[in-house]
């Protein structure tokens, strides 16, 4: 048990080392001594020659370090949102998108683009719309009893919905401007965030990663059975669908600051699975730091792997299906 | 603390499924709930686990109505173990067992030591210490039930209700599982279960109830309520098919089988007799 325990600070220290390695690469590799110097510097500790003081300020505080950080806060997001949607709906092949949430943050995001030229008139647009595609799902689930298969299907449909409405706004966008930019922004990128843009989400979305972080031992409960998680003393109701809200709330936001990134939410928590064993007490956590490494390493291939940037989802999909298949062959037991 | 139901009725889209129904569990008591498919034993079940709310009729539980227990609270006092059954995740048995100390304190907790030597000393309770680390959805059957029952001793609630404890069981387990029923009734917990098997009613319980289309039919001590009559009307069992499920049980010879005796099982004698 306490061999688990450990796990969670040493993946936190993987995932600084993480960190530090993504903002030295890239077109002009920096050592990561260098990087640390700088980072010391910042803090009022140690010498710097102003001139290349500024130059690193320029590489590593402007470009790089809004990119590292978006991808830790996108990777954990999804991550942790997948693990918990996993638990809610009782189902290992579940991800964030169940309930329509990307399709949904996806028609609002191209809308955005189509109608205004403002990034956080898009921004608050995918947002609105990833949240109202997860009401109407959850809406029309409670039309039809709000079973955890209405849930589902109430997803499939508003999901459906979205997906047609973004088809539409595809078609009448604009084939030169409008329409490479919409595409572009669906395979998801994290170079579009500033650090004021960042420092907008991160507070919800850090709380929300924290709130669902701490509600494990619910989601284990919960994950038994509407009936035995009520007599367990679980308000069943306020649990479901306060973890839906707060998962809906971190992807929504995910979408908004860097499109749609698949896969990353299904597979993350399988192979956190692998490390801590099922119960989500430690399964939610490690999913977040898991998928803020496992995004930072993407990112690192999207980079560095050819001369132009790959767009993120397309490496996420691509690094995500091997993966996956390395997950399913060591869990034919059992979810492990 | 004591259960008590009090002319229970429940109605599902219009149409009356359970009606008239009183009956109190106490501790020490272990009472079967026997009675045909579809007779309403699960909704019965549902109804005292505070998990459907009574068209009529009053529910209390140490004379107040459930419905006004807090559901934490009330976890503390009355269980549910389900039928068995698996979970998606291959959680451990002290994973299972540890949900047992949910109502104890607050939601966002993470489980504490005293949590953990609880848990452990329900396995120990209920015979299965050894599975502690197992995963939940590779152990027997048999074992997933004392595991659920475990959870609920974990809860540290005295009265415990259990639906179909013995389904899925192979006999030997059936007959530990019933022993193990009665030596929780006489450790001062109070259990109630539906069953399938007569048989399981008379060699563990103290009192049995026969639910037939919503209405008790008969309820008491085992051996007068578990007669031929009673359980043909029951059933719908044909007289001479009754007749000769029961007689196969009849010693042949000195050599051959007897059933299992009620002396055999840890029940508290002599029956606590309920007012009606």
């Amino acid at each position: 048990m306490s061999r688990r325990l450990s796990l969670l600070p040493l993946l936190l220290l993987t995932l600084l080392g993480t960190m530090l390695a993504s903002l030295s690469l890239g077109r002009y590799p920096l050592p990561p001594g260098e990087v640390l110097d700088f980072l010391l510097h910042q803090l009022g500790l140690g010498e710097l020659e102003a001139q290349r003081q500024a130059l690193l300020h320029n590489l590593i505080v402007d470009i790089r370090l809004p990119r590292v950080l978006t991808a830790v806060l996108v990777g954990a997001a999804l991550s942790i949102s997948g693990a918990a949607y996993q638990a809610v709906f009782r189902n290992p092949l579940v991800s964030p998108g169940l309930l329509g949430v990307l399709p949904g943050a996806a028609a609002g995001a191209a809308l955005g683009l189509v109608f205004s030229d403002s990034w956080w008139i898009m921004q608050v647009a995918a947002f609105a719309t990833g949240f109202l595609a997860v009401a109407i799902g959850v809406g029309i689930a409670g039309l039809f009893g709000g079973s955890l298969v209405m849930l589902v299907l109430g997803g499939i449909i508003s999901g459906a919905l979205f997906t047609a409405l973004l088809s539409l706004v595809k078609y009448v966008a604009d084939p030169y401007n409008q329409l490479p930019a919409i595409v572009y922004w669906l395979m998801g990128s994290l170079a579009t965030a500033d650090l004021p843009d960042l420092a907008r989400v991160a507070i919800p979305m850090g709380l929300g990663i924290l709130l669902l972080a701490s509600l494990g031992r619910a989601l284990d409960a919960l994950s038994m059975g509407d009936d035995e998680a009520a007599t367990l003393g679980l308000p069943i109701r306020s649990v479901r669908y306060g973890v839906i809200a707060l998962a809906t709330l971190i992807s929504a936001l995910t979408v908004s600051l860097a499109g749609v990134i698949g896969w990353v939410g299904l597979l993350v928590p399988h192979i956190a699975r692998l490390i801590t064993g099922p119960g989500n007490r430690l399964l939610l956590p490690a999913s977040a730091l898991l998928g803020a490494i496992f995004l930072l390493l993407a990112d690192g291939l999207a980079r560095n792997l050819a001369e132009t940037e790959i767009p993120i989802g397309i490496v996420t999909e691509l690094l995500g299906i091997p993966a996956f298949l390395l997950v399913l062959h060591r869990a034919r037991k059992g979810w492990v | 603390m004591k259960l008590e139901a009090r002319h229970l009725a429940f109605a599902y889209r219009q149409r009356l499924v359970l009606d008239g129904i009183s009956l109190s569990l106490k501790p020490g008591q272990v009472v079967s709930l026997l009675g045909s498919n579809g007779a309403g034993k699960s909704t019965l079940l549902r109804l005292l686990l505070g998990l459907l709310q009574p068209a009529r009729g009053e529910l209390l539980l140490d004379g107040k109505p459930l419905e006004q227990w807090p559901r934490r609270q009330l976890a503390r006092q009355l269980a549910y173990v389900p039928q068995i059954h698996s979970t998606p995740f291959p959680y451990t048995v002290t994973e299972v067992v540890l949900l047992g100390r949910l109502p104890a304190g607050s939601l966002f907790r993470s489980p504490s030591r005293e949590d953990r030597e609880i848990a452990a000393t329900a396995l120990e309770q209920v015979g299965i210490p050894h599975l502690a680390e197992r995963p939940y959805t590779e152990i027997s059957g048999g074992e997933r039930q004392l595991a659920l029952i475990a959870r609920a001793l974990a809860q540290g609630a005295r009265l415990l209700i259990m639906d179909e404890p013995a389904t899925g069981l192979d006999y030997g387990h059936q007959l530990r599982l019933l022993e193990r029923l009665g030596q929780l009734a006489a450790a001062g917990y109070g259990v109630l279960m539906s069953t399938h098997h007569p048989e399981h009613a008379l060699l563990a319980s103290t009192r049995v109830l026969l639910l037939e289309n919503g209405r008790i039919r008969a309820a008491g001590p085992p051996e007068q309520v578990l007669n031929p009559a009673n359980l043909q009307a029951l059933y719908d069992i044909p007289p001479g098919l009754l007749q000769r499920a029961m007689s196969c049980w009849q010693p042949a010879g000195p050599s051959s089988l007897s059933p299992p005796t009620k002396e055999s099982f840890h029940v508290p004698e002599p029956h606590p007799r309920l007012p009606a």
